[in-house]
């Protein structure tokens, strides 16, 4: 490339380059660790095929437990590239650099491994391609799987456009000291690519046009999701607000995780230089912007349910204050305000606070979905009765547990992999943004 | 009432378009049900011709010896289970007045059906609508609803309408996501959370009957259309002691409990029928007639009962207002 002489990227590339070439015994310890809960998930989902969903918490009434709340979590962290990557692209943000490729990572990630728990949900999971062979377009499942696979595809083409630049310049470093079969990879994903201007102009293009369509898509798949729990009669879902209402949640969990990783990445690679507390500030006045958005359709849809207080969703409000009062206070009171107050005051804003604050949103957001699904289920028009005692409540059991842990795991596997595939932070990018700011652009480059 | 006829019905006609039954195959079908379904082809020809009337009202002749009863081992295939009985439009009748939860409903149900246990397709409640208000026993079939929102939601076409008016499950369709559970209002389906322990080596599976059952897939009350196939009751009518349950057809506004044979407008009328949870639209085909003049007091329905299925209504609302129901003799 000929820009390879910027002294940005020459920075970066220190940064980043032994991590891709070398790999640390810390690397290797932290991977074995995740691959190891990765396999018990593995034999989770044995057991679960083999003995049936009996292994499960779920029963007769909660018919959709952890495995759905999950999914609908994993689902909402995808947000976090569609909407953050997107809009900050489209806006041209000059602080996205070093944080949007990690938004990408995240959203694509996490939409490979949300669907999973669909499968673990479904009673026959040999039936899956039923879906595609005989389609009904009236269920809000087909819209969800025509959604969701639109989202995956579109996402990962987005994450690729954004990678193809550095392929193309780790394709071109000589000095590295890749390994054959490396360099080869490299060249296969670059697809030619040599940053001529006919080359750039239509990357940026394409670029742009998908940035603009990853949002409109996964405001559809959220919505759509929304709208499995919102088209059915049952008290608690039956609202014409969930549609919005989960989009700004997903945002929520999104933005948050992005902040988490943040910090994680920051800290690995000795990120200070780029990942500044203008980067934790800035992500962090979204997610306090978000917050206030999402506690304000938590609190219009709680509060037209009590207000109104038709007998079941009085019922289930109840139960919301009583059995499930802990949880309830932490997804829709400490989730929603302690991130507001950190943010919003400033003497609270430093970088570990907003860390903090932004694990507490996601904590809280993953209780608030547990809270949509499970006690709207254990709250069903005809008491539930003449069944076992046993059957009655839903707890989690150890294959659900086990099943969350390795796909948690899972996504800090495929995180790992992709850190030693392409630098954490997108330098074409990085040195784009710079090119644009500075006034004093070398114009023989272009 | 023009209006509240149209509403559903256009609803219908769009779930049934996804269904891609177009009502030109379903006609063909019936016709040549009678005979296919015999499963006899013993070609002897002449001897006594009679007149037979197929379901779909034609009137054929054929020679006596081509006729065979129906035989208890035949099987309505996949296909021609989406096929209701023609001119039928089935309806049931729930007397709330007699029923003293004696659960033979629920034992016929699992015994015919070959269930597991704990799967039950029939449950009775014990329902209190409010503090001031009569307690009472509340058998629950499947409402085998004419908007039925498990149909809609279902996204394979596992479970489907029939023109009969029952709504079936397809256990070698059924991915088991468990939409509809959620879909129904009426905590009807139950799901098979392990592997039936009744193997049922041999039997052919129909949508009828339900059986053999499959693990990872949903079930739910079908109106025994098996049995109706041959002319009969379903099964938790013809057990039921009191004769609580009546069973009819809307066409032929006849409903019978075994015993007796009524009109179904005017028990509908005169004794004030009404359909569970009307406002959420769903349109159940399962009338119940208000629990008055009793026969038994509530209480009654402990006596005798099996500890363990006592149990399952001790946690219930109803069961801690009223003392009297702990003390029925066991």
């Amino acid at each position: 490339m000929e820009n390879n002489n910027n002294a940005l990227e020459k920075n970066l590339w220190k940064v980043f380059l032994p991590d891709l070439v070398k790999t640390s015994r810390t690397w290797y310890l932290v991977f074995a660790i995740l691959f190891l809960l990765f396999l018990f998930g593995l034999f989770c989902l044995y057991t679960q095929i083999t003995q049936g969903h009996i292994v499960t918490g779920m029963r007769d009434n909660v018919v959709w437990g952890m495995y759905i709340v999950n999914f609908i979590f994993f689902m909402g962290v995808s947000y976090a590239g569609a909407l953050i990557s997107g809009v900050l692209h489209l806006f041209r943000s000059d602080w996205r650099g070093s944080v949007v490729r990690m938004a990408e990572l995240i959203t694509v990630i996490s939409l490979l491994i949300g669907p999973c728990f669909i499968m673990f949900c479904i009673g026959r999971l040999e039936r899956l391609p039923f879906l595609a062979m005989y389609p009904r377009i009236q269920s809000p499942i087909t819209w969800d799987v025509i959604a969701i696979s639109s989202d995956i595809i579109g996402c990962f083409i987005f994450l690729y456009l954004s990678f193809l630049e550095d392929f193309a310049r780790l394709r071109d470093m000589k000095q590295a000291g890749f390994s054959k079969w490396r360099t080869k990879i490299y060249r296969i994903l670059a697809l030619n690519y040599h940053g001529s201007p006919e080359q750039r102009k239509h990357l940026k293009w394409a670029r742009d046009v998908m940035a603009a369509m990853i949002i409109a898509i996964a405001i559809i798949v959220y919505s759509v999701l929304a709208w499995i729990f919102g088209v059915t009669l049952q008290p608690g879902w039956h609202s014409t607000i969930f549609g919005p209402y989960f989009v700004i949640a997903a945002i929520y969990s999104g933005t948050g995780v992005l902040i988490i990783l943040m910090w994680i990445f920051r800290k690995i690679y000795h990120l200070e230089e780029y990942i500044t507390k203008r980067h934790f500030v800035n992500v962090g006045v979204l997610l306090l912007i978000i917050a206030a958005f999402y506690g304000y359709f938590t609190f219009s849809d709680y509060l037209t349910k009590w207000y109104g207080s038709v007998k079941m969703d009085k019922v289930l409000i109840d139960k919301l204050f009583t059995e499930f009062y802990t949880m309830f206070i932490l997804s829709n009171y400490v989730g929603i305000l302690v991130p507001m107050l950190v943010v919003g005051i400033k003497k609270l804003r430093t970088i570990p606070n907003i860390t903090i604050a932004a694990f507490i949103a996601v904590l809280g957001l993953w209780f608030n979905r547990y809270l949509i699904v499970v006690p709207t289920l254990e709250t069903p028009y005809l008491p539930i009765q003449d069944i076992r005692p046993a059957w009655i409540h839903y707890t989690p059991t150890w294959v659900e547990l086990g099943l969350t842990l390795a796909s948690l795991a899972t996504f800090g596997l495929l995180i790992m992999l992709a850190a030693k595939l392409v630098p954490i932070v997108s330098v074409s990018e990085m040195v784009e943004i710079e090119e644009n700011v500075s006034v004093e652009v070398k114009p023989e480059i272009r | 009432m023009d209006e509240k006829e149209k509403t559903p019905k256009s609803r219908r006609d769009f779930l049934r378009i996804g269904a891609g039954m177009g009502a030109a195959t379903l006609a063909t079908v019936a016709a040549s049900g009678l005979f296919t379904l015999t499963g006899k082809e013993t070609r002897a020809e002449g001897g006594k011709k009679i007149k037979v009337l197929t379901t779909d009202g034609k009137l054929l002749e054929v020679s006596e010896s081509q006729l065979s009863e129906p035989t208890a081992d035949m099987v309505v295939t996949r296909e021609s289970s989406h096929q209701g009985i023609t001119g039928r439009k089935f309806v049931m009748v729930i007397d709330l007045a007699k029923c003293k939860n004696a659960r033979k409903c629920v034992e016929a149900c699992q015994h015919g059906h070959h269930l597991p246990k704990d799967h039950e397709w029939m449950k009775v409640f014990l329902l209190q609508n409010s503090e001031q208000e009569a307690q009472y026993w509340f058998p629950r079939p499947c409402f085998h609803c004419d908007n039925p929102m498990c149909v809609s939601v279902c996204p394979v076409g596992a479970t489907y309408k029939r023109s009969d008016g029952i709504v079936l499950v397809d256990n070698q369709r059924c991915i088991g996501c468990k939409f509809c559970m959620t879909g129904c209002p009426y905590s009807v389906r139950v799901f098979h959370w392990k592997e039936p322990e009744d193997k049922a080596d041999g039997a052919v599976y129909s949508p009828e009957t339900g059986f053999p059952t499959k693990e990872g897939t949903v079930g739910k009350c079908i109106f025994c259309a098996d049995l109706l196939r041959k002319n009969e009751l379903p099964r938790c009518l013809s057990a039921c002691p009191m004769g609580v349950i009546y069973f009819g057809d809307i066409i032929e506004d006849t409903i019978t409990n075994g015993n007796e044979t009524l009109r179904f407008t005017e028990v509908i009328r005169d004794r004030a029928g009404y359909r569970h949870l009307e406002s959420l639209g769903t349109e159940p085909s399962v009338y119940y007639l208000p629990p008055v003049n009793r026969q038994f007091p509530v209480e009654r329905g402990f006596e005798g009962l099996d500890p363990k299925i006592r149990e399952r209504y001790e946690n219930t609302a109803s069961y801690k207002i009223n003392p009297l129901l702990r003390h029925g003799k066991q």
